[in-house]
């Protein structure tokens, strides 16, 4: 009898679930949109495709060879998009974020750059006026007008008749300088074989002219899976991490539909059933660990069949932390409806708790950008053992062996979850 | 046959059930009547083992329910005041999913199914989500859930809240279909009426304690559940009449407050007539009269000697 009242209680379940449309658009559709759109965003970071380029508003008040080389030079990197525009509408853009940098490039800046290159005194000024809610892109901005301003201001240093001009003003310095014999002869060697090579360079065709500082080192970046050959898929991730969210969702719904059931007086009909109190809430449990797993399952299709999500790690592995985690999240649901009082008031704490719980477990972003005590934190927490064994197993590529510690995690919330539950259940109804 | 013996249930400092101790035989509907917060639901529950007892016992047949997993408990069926009844799912759904609880399967489960859809009228309707169902059809099938593993025991609390009159009576019918199948129904309500209609029996309760356990004929004749005829007379006089009036048949009692006299007499349609006539002919002045059926407040008040809702 136990068997058959269990199947019953199981595909009554799955009955109400499928039936509610809502249930199964949150559970299916909402995980793949959001996961679709995650992935997408994050696509950029691993160099698949094109990331959104940094808009960058130049204002040339120098109006020189130079200014123009420096901007000209700033705009060929790809992750900036460089417009010449007045002042004010330059930082009007600005103001209103449509612009995330204003490089403000000021009158006399070629003169001062060139002059002040070998020598000492007062340097002109680039001013960069940002978004303060884009500051982490200041920081790249930054680094490429380094790399653009000492390309273009050394090889005019070396080719170009500014840098002439300011070698000879240096030799003439050094001519009334106090430095000792020595040093100045040296350094006046260094000047006259520059002024030399410029000369030199400035009678060649300009296309042939070579001079000027470069980066001493070119840069190769190989994003490293266990798998040679498997790229980093962001939707990897993405899916592992809103299947999570919307999974506990779920979850959440189970709990609050035995309280809606004891309100309901539908409670009352099973508890006067011979069936055992065990029997009642594993009936429960066990269809809401179905449910996650055939929500797992048809996410990870779709993400497969759309996003090349594949497991490239053990197919094994992924089974197994896919079931924990069904199974932590049935009686994460028992949990709720063993402290739960009424499912309105428990429902808004419950999906507050998730959310906090996805939060933490880099569902919405990956763990390893979070402060080093906070990823220490975060391993008592099971949502992040859960979306780190789905990565392990997915596009991480890693064997089995990593997919042990996140299921023995994850079966130990379970059985925390279900001893709580148990313990903690208000078995009474009410009279 | 059910039995309950000094049973006790206490929630805190409340005591909702007091030592109440009644039996039921098979074939036999017994009214639960008492206002609400008298602890009839709370019996109810104990007797379906849903809450364990902090005293005496439910017996069967002279056996001890205990435990939730009590063979016995298949002998009970539960008709819950609230709807027991999953909306989202067709009504033949939910009797094989309440079946299955009970081990019921394959052809046994269907026939169960087509059995208690055809007692409670909704055979027509099987199919249909419960959802759509007026309220009174949720109320037989309400019943018909909690008799698809044939109880021999049936617990109703409340079980026509909220229903139509016609609704109301169709339940009645079927009540009345179990009772002649020798069931023992336990019937709860704060309605008079339907303990008029049901019953044999009453048991009322208050404050968790029996107040009176007796049939409705017994009651009758106390007195405690009589019809009143209330008659405004052109003069009381010294009321020397008043012991020949009480002594007639189907009178149970008679008080007279100046004008206005009070008859209780066992039987409206019967004896209302016959009584003014022999008023008529003791020479009194009949200016008015007016019936009143007993309600609950009537038979608490004359019980507790308070008002139903104090």
């Amino acid at each position: 009898m136990s068997l058959t009242a269990l199947v019953a209680l199981v595909r009554k379940d799955l009955k109400l679930f499928f039936h509610d449309r809502r249930a199964v658009i949150m559970s299916f559709a909402a995980p793949i949109v959001i996961a679709s759109f995650f992935g997408f965003l994050f696509q950029g970071a691993s160099g698949q495709a094109n990331q959104a380029r940094i808009p960058v508003a130049v204002v040339d008040q120098d109006q020189t060879d130079l200014s123009r080389k420096l901007i000209a030079r700033l705009g060929e990197d790809k992750q900036v998009q460089v417009e010449a525009l007045s002042l004010d509408r330059a930082l009007d853009q600005v103001r209103r974020g449509k612009t995330t940098v204003a490089l403000r490039i000021p009158a006399g800046f070629s003169e001062g750059a060139t002059r002040t290159f070998f020598s000492g005194g007062a340097k002109p000024e680039l001013s960069l006026d940002y978004d303060p809610s884009h500051a982490m892109e200041l920081g790249l901005v930054r680094g490429l007008l380094t790399e653009a301003a000492m390309t273009v201001v050394s090889a005019e240093m070396f080719t170009g008749p500014a840098g002439r001009k300011s070698l000879e003003t240096s030799l003439d310095q050094l001519e009334r300088s106090n430095l000792a014999e020595g040093e100045r002869s040296d350094l006046k060697r260094l000047l006259e074989s520059a002024r030399a090579w410029n000369v030199r360079q400035e009678q060649q065709p300009a296309t042939a002219r070579r001079g000027g500082l470069s980066l001493p080192y070119s840069l190769k970046e190989e994003a490293l899976t266990s798998r040679s050959a498997t790229p980093y898929n962001s939707y990897a991730h993405a899916f592992a991490g809103m299947g999570v969210q919307f999974i506990l969702f779920m979850g959440i719904e189970a709990g609050i539909s035995i309280l809606v059931a004891r309100r309901s007086g539908l409670w009352k009909r099973l508890c006067a059933a011979p069936l055992s109190r065990r029997l009642l809430l594993g009936g429960r449990a066990l269809s809401a660990a179905l449910v996650s797993l055939i929500i797992l399952g048809v996410v990870y299709v779709f993400a497969r069949l759309i996003f090349h999500v594949h497991i490239e790690g053990s197919a094994a592995g992924f089974l197994g932390v896919c079931l924990a985690f069904s199974l932590m999240t049935a009686t994460f649901g028992l949990l709720i409806a063993s402290l739960g009082r009424t499912p309105e008031a428990t429902r808004g704490l419950a999906i507050f708790a998730t959310l906090i719980l996805v939060m933490l477990g880099g569902a919405w972003v990956p763990a390893f950008i979070f402060p080093a005590w906070l990823q220490k934190l975060t391993l008592f927490i099971p949502t992040r053992w859960a979306v780190d064994g789905l990565d392990a197993m997915t596009w991480r590529g890693l064997g089995f062996q990593a997919a042990l510690a996140p299921i023995a995690v994850l079966l130990g919330f379970a059985l925390a979850f279900g001893l709580i539950a148990l313990a903690r259940f208000r078995w009474e109804v009410e009279g | 046959m059910l039995e309950i013996r000094a049973l006790e249930k206490h929630f805190g400092t409340l005591k909702a059930v007091d030592g109440i101790s009644f039996s039921a035989r098979p074939g036999e509907i017994l009214g639960l009547l008492g206002p609400n917060g008298a602890g009839k639901t709370t019996l109810v529950s104990m007797i379906a083992g849903l809450l364990p007892a902090d005293g005496g016992q439910v017996l069967i047949d002279g056996r001890t329910l205990c435990g939730d997993q009590d063979p016995l408990k298949r002998r009970i069926g539960l008709v819950p005041q609230d709807l027991a009844l999953i909306e989202e799912l067709p009504a033949q759904d939910n009797l094989a999913f309440f079946g299955a609880l009970y081990g019921l399967k394959g052809l046994a489960l269907r026939a169960a199914a087509s059995r208690v859809l055809d007692l409670v009228g909704l055979s027509d309707r099987a199919g249909d989500r419960v959802a759509t169902f007026s309220g009174g059809m949720k109320r037989r099938l309400n019943l018909a859930a909690a008799l698809m593993h044939d109880p021999e025991i049936l617990l109703l609390d409340e079980p026509t809240v909220g229903v139509d009159p016609q609704s109301r009576n169709a339940i009645f019918d079927n009540l009345e279909t179990l009772k002649r199948q020798r069931r023992t129904l336990i019937y709860t309500t704060h309605y008079m009426e339907e303990v008029e209609r049901l019953c044999e029996r009453v048991v009322i309760l208050d404050h968790g304690r029996v107040l009176a356990d007796a049939s409705l004929a017994d009651l009758t004749r106390t007195g405690i559940v009589n019809p009143r005829l209330h008659i405004e007379l052109n003069a009381g006089g010294d009321g020397h009449w008043l012991e020949e009036l009480r002594g007639l048949d189907g009178v149970a009692s008679a008080n007279l407050a100046g004008t206005q006299l009070a008859v209780g007499i066992a039987d409206l349609a019967a004896d209302t007539s016959r009584i003014l006539s022999w008023l008529s002919g003791r020479g009194m002045v009949i200016h008015g009269f007016a019936s009143e059926r007993p309600s609950l407040e009537s038979v608490f008040l004359s019980l507790t000697g308070r008002s139903f809702r104090e």
